[in-house]
């Protein structure tokens, strides 16, 4: 066992991998940086506070009012400045008793809400009853924050990358050290050297996966309402598929600029199409069809079903069914393609 | 002790535009280190890599061991040894998991301790590739080699970009092979290698074999002894080959880059007639050297080119 040419091939694999200490960061602490930087900066915030400004008004009539900071100008050259300035969303001017100027930017959400809640304290103040009774409950839940749509496509994203990156940057540089001329005149099987691959990423997959979502759960309590398993075989799949691709881009190339700059080129519209940091929606319904058949579409599709609204197998048959397509598309053409020296 | 382990007739192999073998016989014996000499183009490695089986061929027949690659792959390469021109082997493992790999493909051989024992890197087992020299380079790529205690081993210029200290390492190293009785097929293009490492060479030029034989019986064949090379004040256009060339025991007279290069069958008699030519003309000698002649000189005098010309 121990002397098998499968194991020693992948043996070989870790090495490689676990000896480059950059290749380390980019695959386990990169995507856990990111994630990190991503969830700190879009955490939801208690409500904010809006910072409003009064020219000739009384600022006890806002005293009530919820979330507005208010600032007192002593003229409208002022309180019109700091409006320009940004400081201020809103200033609320009382020329006389019976009447009020509202200045803000209406194409600014903030300087709406801030008008909405001016106006209400200024026409309550002034004797304004409501005429219907309301109450207020508040919902925030898990699962519908940004950093629980931004994990699932950190982790396709993740995949996708490892697997054709590692793929691609260890074949082109064995075919261009001659290593891989140099294997070949041995009695090493072939299907052993491109199999050593695919074992040593599922493995290595166990470590990603398991501690990208580890920190996802622990950190930011992102939840995994489907089956764990489901989760894991989306990602065995997706890995599959990728590692498909990878080696179909890294089949002929001779160098690691031709390849590198093929994985570019193939990778870079789906980071931007497959709703990695946002939702593939926005996109014109015209080219929803080609995004949906992209793969990293359909596993980061299939990742949120499951993690977000507890997909299961049927659900994410049709994702799944792009990944496999993938797979058996791309595979046999790179081994019809591979140039072994 | 002489049966044949490579038999090759009339092997073709052509490129786009170029013809790199072009129909080449050879056979090579068991027990006996044979060497492939010539300038770099000559078509060496193309023949031998078609050998190893990793080129395939246009035409000719084919035996190694009594196999042929179209059927015998798999148990032709259990047998074979092979180091290649320019193997970079992965930096980042170590010597010894790198001898492992290579074992691991073969069903019989050495232990790994036994192979590093053999290539001399036992110092270096535990350090990586990345950081070893060129010569040990070289001995890890022979290890490689030898992992699967090969009937047959090819080296292609296994001492190419050597320090001369390295050279004379790996040249005991392959002198131990050849004591132990293996088989050896190399290609050089340093006819120093070729005489010392060789019982037999085949000197290659454009594609084809121009002569072959034992280092000495090349040498012999141009019935030449010695060579002498000087250069004179004012440069060799102030001479007059033909002048020279009617010295007694002087034979062919070149003049390149202002060094005259003659073949000389009797120096003892010879010298003196060139100085005192020289004297009687009064020229100035400012360089002279003699020595005895050469593969080199074989391959000059065959092709009118030195071997480092390409």
């Amino acid at each position: 066992m121990a002397n098998h040419p499968l194991w020693q091939l992948t043996l070989v694999r870790f090495r490689e991998f676990l000896r480059e200490p950059e290749a380390l960061f980019w695959v386990f602490g990169f995507p856990l940086l990111l994630a990190a930087g991503l969830g700190l900066a879009f955490r939801n915030q208690p409500a904010e506070m809006l910072a409003i400004g009064i020219v000739g008004a009384d600022s006890a009539v806002f005293g009530e009012a919820p979330s507005l900071a208010v600032d007192p100008f002593a003229t409208l050259d002022e309180g019109l400045r700091a409006l320009r300035e940004g400081r201020i969303v809103l200033l609320v001017e009382r020329p006389a008793a019976g009447a009020v100027v509202y200045h803000y930017d209406d194409t600014n959400p903030q300087g709406r809400d801030a008008r909405m809640r001016a106006d209400l304290a200024v026409q309550q103040s002034a004797g304004r009853a409501d005429p219907v009774t309301a109450r207020e409950e508040l919902m925030r839940e898990t699962g519908s924050r940004y950093i629980d749509f931004l994990i699932p496509g950190l982790l396709g994203m993740n995949l996708m990358g490892g697997s054709i990156w590692s793929m691609g940057f260890a074949i082109v540089d064995a075919r261009r050290r001659k290593l891989m001329k140099r294997l070949i005149a041995t009695p090493m099987p072939r299907s052993y050297f491109l199999l050593s691959f695919l074992i040593s990423r599922l493995a290595m997959l166990v470590v990603e996966v398991g501690g990208f979502l580890a920190f996802a759960v622990l950190v930011f309590g992102v939840p995994i309402r489907g089956s764990f398993l489901l989760v894991i075989a989306t990602c065995v799949l997706g890995s599959l598929a990728f590692g498909a691709i990878g080696l179909l881009l890294s089949s002929r190339a001779r160098t690691i600029e031709a390849a590198s700059g093929l994985m570019n080129l193939v990778m870079l519209p789906m980071w931007i199409l497959s709703g990695v940091f946002f939702s593939s929606q926005r996109f014109p319904d015209a080219v929803q069809p080609i995004i949906a058949a992209l793969p990293l579409t359909a596993l980061n599709d299939a990742l949120r079903a499951t993690m977000l609204q507890g997909a299961t197998l049927a659900h994410i048959a049709p994702q799944a069914g792009v990944l496999a397509v993938w797979l058996l598309v791309c595979f046999p053409i790179a081994l019809k393609l591979f140039r072994w020296r | 002790m002489s049966a044949t382990v490579l038999r090759v007739r009339d092997l073709r192999k052509a490129y786009q535009d170029v013809v790199a073998v072009n129909g080449l016989d050879l056979e090579v014996q068991a027990g006996e280190c044979f060497g492939l000499l010539g300038p770099n183009g000559a078509g060496k490695t193309t023949t031998i890599e078609i050998c190893e089986g990793l080129t395939p061929r246009d035409s000719g027949e084919l035996e190694v061991l009594g196999l042929r690659w179209e059927r015998d792959a798999t148990a032709l390469k259990q047998r074979l040894g092979i180091q290649l021109q320019e193997t970079q082997l992965s930096d980042k493992l170590t010597v010894e998991e790198t001898v492992r790999l290579f074992r691991s493909f073969f069903r019989q051989g050495p232990t790994v301790e036994r192979v590093i024992g053999l290539v001399q890197l036992e110092e270096k087992r535990r350090s990586r590739v990345g950081t070893l020299s060129g010569g040990q380079k070289q001995r890890l790529a022979l290890a490689c080699a030898l992992v699967g205690e090969p009937d047959l081993l090819f080296l292609d210029e296994p001492t190419t970009g050597l320090d001369p200290q390295a050279r004379r390492q790996l040249w005991d190293l392959i002198e131990e092979f050849k004591r132990a009785g293996r088989t050896i097929v190399l290609t050089t293009h340093y006819m120093d290698e070729a005489e010392r490492l060789c019982e037999r060479v085949a000197i290659m030029d454009h594609g084809k074999i121009i002569a072959l034989g034992s280092p000495r019986e090349l040498v012999a064949s141009i019935g030449v002894e010695h060579v002498v090379e000087f250069s004179v004040d004012g440069g060799a256009q102030s001479l007059d080959a033909k002048e020279l060339a009617a010295i007694e025991g002087v034979r062919d007279v070149r003049a390149e880059n202002g060094v005259v290069r003659m073949q000389v069958t009797a120096l003892h008699s010879a010298v003196p007639a060139l100085l005192a030519e020289l004297v009687r003309r009064g020229i100035r000698l400012t360089e002279l050297r003699t020595h005895s002649a050469t593969l080199e000189d074989v391959f000059v005098t065959l092709t009118g080119r030195h071997l480092r010309d390409g």
